[in-house]
């Protein structure tokens, strides 16, 4: 790529673009989050850091028959493993499992 | 990212309507795969800043952690628009963007409804220190700017050297705990209390450990005609010298050992926020932090006292035991 | 009151190039003025402030806390869409540095007058062209004007220039401090404003919008940091070519044509003296009366700055044998310490000219040069002969600097 193909002045113009550089590779425990335990309070998606915690719109039927509406998946193409999630959460749902290769 | 629609978005959250994490929208205006330390709780709190503020927002950001992590070339963390120029300048960058915006619309140069907002971005290096100048230009101006100041306490983009708001006897690269000189040597510079004497119309100190009072006040700070000036601590693993999780936690230490003061003074009217009835001696905040680390007991006490004169001070200007008394 | 009738009409006023300066940035319609005082630049803010108040002008002027910010401030301005002015002088511009570079970095079209004023220590307010000469790798456009007349077309064609599309860098318009700034001159003014403003077209550019995020000021490693400065570089070249069709292009709106080098009495001339800025029009004089006393003497100008005119430069230097460059500042402990002297000198040698260049350094500090001065110089290079040019700079009428 030369100079003529660069926006001038360094510019980015493809807003968020950075979701493409997965720092899922800077883990080394990764957060996992028993949907049966999850009470869907949105602690771990109010403080998580990197935007990683969606709510999908996808019911689940919990082992005791409770239904919820959506559910909260974490993105480990770019999930770090800080831990802020499963240490906020309010009922233990989230455990950190370290990496195997 | 759903493209934009192609009309500029009005603002709709107002304070009355977050009471609680549900009232926050999904979409996430931060995009991950931005290069801030795991555990920053700096992305948390753009996360948030930019569910309140919107799409109809420019972000000018000073340099710093921010600045450089999140928009290291080709990439951009960013959805909104957003200029960086200097470390010290920030505030006089937005004063432009926001003179421009108004005279732009006046001239029908740009849809006269648009109303974008306009907020600064920045750490406390660039607004304690080297960008105290140009704040103060612009809220002596009356620019309707938003300034949010994340406050890690030192200078962490550069590798954690001491600023204007690195708090009394706190290690730091330049201030080390050592056999002469014991950390930092001056206490952390009240940059609320400067700004406020500015008498703009909206101040407020938050905590990224209590978000829905600090999405509040950003969305207070939003609305006011005038500028408005958010000071929010934010816990630093790498800076502060603890385990990454940790960080919310040792926020909530923070105000419960009223370290960390959460108020807002509205028109001048000063009300503290985030009451503390009991109130923890400083060590459980000191202890959780290597940057604390080797303090002695008489260094304790001093930081103690220092809290508690500020918490004197505090109460008898609300009127109220407001922060009550230590226990334990 | 005189007014000029030709494709534009044009009306005669007296003015100092400080408020030339005013009336230019008011004729283009300017958004966002920010600047701070700094003798001798005043003038320029404070007219406008006059016209902003009047309603003359609708802009946003910002009495910034301080040059540093004044650039910012425009900066930003330009960046979310405005066009801009901003103004100083020696301190002020110094004061600014690191963010000249970010301005031309992050390509914004701003236009800048700088009123030329010494640079401190000791701290003087009075003429000469030190505070220019060290900005000059900032990669700004610079013309370095003659009269207000000049000062006032120079700042129109500066919003032109810099706002083109294939350019997109800041421009400085320069002139004397107090000789200048502060010195009445008659000139003419575009009648009509409008006129003016179908001169310098709004466009659209690339801007800070939340209809479409883009990202400005990225922190950018070694791997890309070198082509984003390259484009910099291919900008001021090919600014190079269209400057001078926006000098033909105002030559025949206004009657009044610039070139990036313009030359008098050139044709038979042996010897030349090569001056910019104010003190022109004494040269001119000075000219006349050698020719009159039989020296063979012609003058020249320099009015583009940056990008650095060598075509033009070599058209009027090619039948010459000794060229007298006067500069006004002083580049410490350079080969050649006069910058434009230095410049005159790099670019004769890449066309492979090879003539006597002598350079001398006077006005120092807003010391006047007059007349006598041109031809004592001229007198005393013809004295020294070779000599002059091993001596690299000869310093102009400093007590007990004698080089006879």
């Amino acid at each position: 790529m030369s100079w003529r193909e660069l926006p001038i002045g360094g510019m980015v113009v493809e807003p968020g673009n950075s979701i493409a550089r997965k720092t899922g590779d800077w883990r080394v425990f990764r957060p996992v989050i028993n949907q049966d335990v999850c009470t869907r309070c949105l602690i771990c998606w109010m403080y998580c850091p990197d935007s990683v915690i969606k709510l999908v719109d996808t019911p689940y039927r919990t082992s005791k028959g409770r239904v919820w509406s959506f559910t909260l998946e974490i993105d480990y193409d770019n999930c770090k493993g800080c831990g802020i999630c499963a240490e906020e959460c309010p009922v233990d749902a989230i455990s950190m499992v370290e990496e195997v290769k | 990212m759903e493209p934009y629609t192609g009309e500029y978005e009005v603002l709709t959250m107002s304070e009355l309507r977050i009471r609680g994490v549900r009232d926050l929208p999904r979409e996430e205006l931060f995009a991950p795969g931005h290069g801030l330390c795991a555990g920053c709780t700096a992305g948390t709190i753009i996360r948030h800043l930019l569910k309140v503020t919107g799409r109809n927002t420019v972000i000018v950001n000073a340099t710093g952690c921010v600045e450089v992590s999140t928009t290291m070339y080709p990439y951009t963390s960013w959805r909104v628009p957003w200029i960086h120029v200097a470390f010290e300048n920030a505030a006089a960058v937005a004063s432009g963007v926001e003179s421009a915006f108004k005279v732009l619309a006046r001239k029908g140069l740009i849809d006269m409804s648009s109303d974008i907002k306009v907020v600064v971005l920045a750490g406390d290096g660039g607004t304690y220190d080297i960008g105290l100048q140009s704040l103060s230009g612009m809220l002596e101006r009356g620019h309707k700017i938003m300034y949010v100041l994340y406050d890690n306490e030192a200078y962490m983009n550069t590798g954690i050297q001491r600023s204007g708001s690195t708090p009394l006897h706190s290690w730091t690269t330049t201030t080390p705990i050592g056999k002469v000189l014991r950390g930092k040597l001056q206490a952390k510079k009240p940059i609320a209390d400067i700004v406020a004497a500015h008498r703009i119309p909206y101040v407020a100190t938050a905590n990224i450990a209590y978000p829905i009072d600090m999405d509040q006040k950003l969305a207070k700070g939003l609305t006011v005609e005038g500028p408005s000036f958010i000071h929010i601590l934010q816990p630093c693993p790498t800076g502060w010298r603890f385990d990454p999780r940790y960080g919310i936690k040792i926020g909530k230490l923070a105000v419960e050992t009223a370290m960390w003061i959460n108020w807002e003074m509205v028109e001048g009217d000063f009300k503290v926020t985030t009451r503390v009835p009991r109130r923890k001696h400083v060590k459980h905040y000191l202890a959780p932090q290597g940057r604390f680390k080797g303090l002695t007991e008489e260094e304790m006490e001093e930081m103690q006292r220092y809290v508690d004169r500020e918490v004197e001070r505090v109460n008898r200007m609300v009127g109220e035991e407001v922060i009550g008394p230590l226990v334990d | 009151m005189e007014v000029l009738e030709g494709p534009v009409r044009q009306v005669r006023v007296v003015l100092n190039s400080n408020y030339a300066v005013a009336y230019a940035v008011r004729d283009v319609d300017v958004d966002v003025i920010a600047a701070y005082p700094i003798t001798p630049q005043t003038g320029v803010v404070e007219k406008l402030a006059e016209m902003v108040a009047n309603g003359e002008l609708e802009a946003e002027m910002i009495h910034v806390e301080s040059e540093h910010s004044a650039l910012s401030t425009v900066i930003g301005a330009s960046a979310a869409g405005a066009r801009v002015f901003t103004a100083t002088s020696s301190q002020g511009l110094e004061f600014m540095h690191e963010v000249l570079y970010i301005a031309s970095g992050m390509r914004l079209p701003l236009v800048m007058s700088v009123a030329a004023r010494a640079v401190s220590a000791p701290i003087n307010i009075w003429c000469d062209y030190s505070d220019l000469m060290n900005v000059r790798d900032s990669s700004w456009i610079t013309f370095i004007a003659s009269t207000a007349q000049e000062v006032y077309d120079t700042v129109i064609e500066a919003y032109m220039v810099a706002e083109d599309p294939r350019i997109l860098l800041p421009v400085i318009v320069a002139y004397d401090g107090f000789w200048m700034s502060h010195t009445y001159e008659p000139l003419h003014v575009v009648a009509d404003r409008h006129y003016v403003r179908s001169l310098v077209p709004r466009r659209d550019r690339v801007k800070l919008d939340p209809l479409k995020p883009v990202t400005m000021g990225s922190l950018v490693g070694p791997d890309w940091y070198y082509e984003i400065k390259y484009q910099q570089v291919e900008a001021m070249r090919e600014a190079y070519d269209i400057i001078r069709e926006r000098d033909r292009d105002m030559g025949k709106v206004l009657g009044r044509r610039y070139e990036p080098v313009e030359a008098y009495n050139i044709d038979d001339a042996e010897i030349a003296i090569l001056a910019y800025g104010g003190i022109y029009g004494s040269l001119l004089e000075s000219v006349d009366r050698l020719r009159a006393e039989g020296y063979k003497v012609g003058a020249i100008r320099l009015r583009l700055w940056r990008p650095f005119p060598v075509d033009e430069l070599y058209k009027v230097t090619r039948g010459l044998s000794t060229l007298i460059v006067v500069d006004r500042a002083i580049s410490y402990g350079a080969s050649i310490a006069g910058p434009v002297a230095l410049e005159v000198i790099a670019s004769l040698h890449r066309m492979r000219v090879d003539l006597d260049i002598v350079n001398y350094v006077a006005g120092i500090g807003g010391r006047p040069v007059t007349e006598s001065d041109f031809k004592g110089m001229l007198e005393l290079a013809l004295k020294l002969g070779r000599r002059a040019r091993e001596l690299g700079t000869l310093y102009w009428g400093v007590r007990g600097v004698n080089y006879e």
